[in-house]
């Protein structure tokens, strides 16, 4: 579903992020992608969301591919998309269940679709009786909920979450891995680049070390060509 | 679309001061185009009242046979440009004079003014420059001694129509410029202080265009309220001016209207230019 083949991202001014990565990710699959910071993974990440386009090599999401993309199926593959940051990116000045209806009436869906499945979403990240506070009344972990929410209101196949957990606690951090898994468990592929170890380790899912923009380490594959390349 | 309709109001409410301002360059860009527009279409209306009272006349030198002026009536009749073309005896001449001016109310001898030939120039063809070439026509008939024509005025009445329209569009220019410039920074400061929700936005799959719209409704719409605005002090200038100086014209529903478009065209032209550059930038 998602393919890196033999991709390389240079930036003009801080130079080589990512160097010569291959890689292969299937539907419904619970991909942790690690390393540490600077390795490369929010790279990897935009390079799926189209937020940057390859120097070389070839990234292809779906029938997508970078090398043949134009500007209007950008927003074509971001609706197959879901994205959670560290920084949860909502909008401060609108209730919680405006920043979730956000996504749904950006893309055109009628307000009719809109409320229930607003109610839905928000029911499913556990935050149904908090659909009119305001993002700054809710803890972190809960925002990342929101943020969640919001990722998931066009039914994405895959969602990736860069460090979604990199700012809340242990228990914060627990409550939205569990969601994760239950949205995983319902069919989306998931993406979550974060730098702890100990975390991937307990998980269990499939594991993608990248170091100095290299792709060092596949749990799928460990003794296959990422491996060797150490 | 909702969403962007409510967007662009909602910018209003987030900058009042800026949205003012770029509304009121609008209307003065407008306002001056159009009192100078009014000017225009007084002095094309008063042209069109004069024009219908323009007239050649070719005074006849004394003692011409009458046969010799009523073959050339016929033939100046026939001129594709005129109207019409008729005698005036010397009677008639001091007819009109005594009726017309004050001074020849005590004259009664004839012979005093010339007798003349008359023309009328057809609607379209009284223009100084077709009367002038009319009665140089008519000059080279050997029994003509004089031909009149009220060349000099007719001629600045046009001048000044054609100057006032001249300074109307160079000024109307000059402001719609401004307000281009304005309107442009205000939706280049609405941009980025919305950056936040552009790339949200972008992250959900919204289109390029989806993100212009809200701006450039916003843009359109103080476009249109400065149109309106302009229209209303246009309105109030030719109120006061037909009280206090003399009755004027106003603009037609139509040229009104499309005042009022243009000034919506104007906000749309600033915030395009502006939302293409700074989209790129967030």
């Amino acid at each position: 579903m998602i393919r890196f083949t033999h991709v390389t991202k240079v930036f003009p001014r801080t130079g080589t992020a990512l160097s010569d990565v291959s890689l292969n990710i299937n539907k419904g699959e619970f991909v942790f992608l690690t390393g540490p910071s600077g390795a490369g993974k929010s790279t990897i990440l935009k390079l799926i969301f189209l937020e940057e386009r390859p120097t070389n090599g070839e990234v292809k999401v779906g029938n997508i591919s970078s090398a043949t993309a134009r500007g209007r199926d950008v927003p074509r593959l971001r609706r197959k998309l879901g994205v959670v940051f560290q920084d949860f990116r909502l909008l401060e000045d609108r209730t919680v269940e405006a920043n979730v209806a956000f996504a749904l009436e950006v893309t055109g869906a009628p307000q009719s679709v809109i409320g229930p499945k607003v109610s839905r979403l928000l029911t499913q990240v556990g935050l149904g009786a908090k659909a009119t506070s305001l993002p700054r009344e809710l803890s972190g972990g809960e925002q990342q909920r929101v943020a969640i929410a919001r990722a998931l209101a066009n039914d994405p196949q895959v969602l990736i979450a860069d460090e979604p957990t990199g700012n809340l606690d242990d228990r914060a951090t627990r409550g939205v891995l569990q969601l994760l898994r239950d949205i995983n468990n319902a069919g989306t592929a998931i993406i979550m680049a974060t730098h702890d170890l100990e975390l991937t380790k307990r998980e269990g899912f499939r594991v993608l070390e990248v170091n100095r923009g290299q792709l060092v380490f596949d749990s799928a594959e460990p003794n296959g060509p990422a491996k060797a390349g150490i | 679309m909702r969403l962007a309709w409510r967007e662009a109001l909602l910018a209003f409410r987030r900058a009042p001061v800026l949205s003012a301002l770029s509304i009121t360059t609008i209307a003065f860009s407008l306002f001056a185009f159009g009192l100078f527009g009014l000017v225009a279409l007084n002095i094309r209306n008063a042209l069109v009242q004069v024009e219908e009272r323009v007239e050649v006349r070719a005074f006849i030198v004394d003692g011409t046979p009458a046969e010799v002026t009523s073959t050339a009536l016929g033939d100046i009749a026939a001129f594709p440009e005129v109207l019409s073309a008729k005698m005036v005896s010397p009677e008639q001449a001091l007819e009109r004079a005594r009726k017309e001016l004050g001074e020849f109310s005590d004259v009664f001898d004839p012979g005093i003014l010339p007798a003349s030939i008359d023309v009328r120039m057809k609607n379209g063809h009284r223009d100084p420059a077709t009367v002038k070439a009319v009665a140089e026509r008519i000059r080279t008939y050997d029994f003509v001694d004089d031909v009149r024509f009220g060349e000099e005025w007719v001629e600045k009445l046009y001048r000044i129509r054609n100057l006032a329209t001249l300074v109307g569009i160079v000024l109307g220019l000059t402001f719609a410029s401004v307000a281009v410039i304005i309107i442009g920074s205000t939706i280049r400061m609405a941009v980025l202080a919305r950056a936040r929700e552009i790339s949200v936005m972008r992250l959900v799959g919204a289109t390029d265009g989806f993100i212009r719209s809200p701006f450039l409704i916003e843009g359109a719409l103080k476009g249109l309220l400065g149109g309106l605005l302009a229209l209303g002090l246009s309105a109030l200038a030719n109120s006061v001016i037909s009280k206090f100086v003399f009755r004027a014209d106003f603009f037609d529903a139509k040229f009104a209207v499309a005042g009022v478009l243009a000034g919506a065209l104007i906000g749309l032209l600033g915030s395009a230019v502006s939302v293409g550059r700074h989209l790129r930038d967030v």
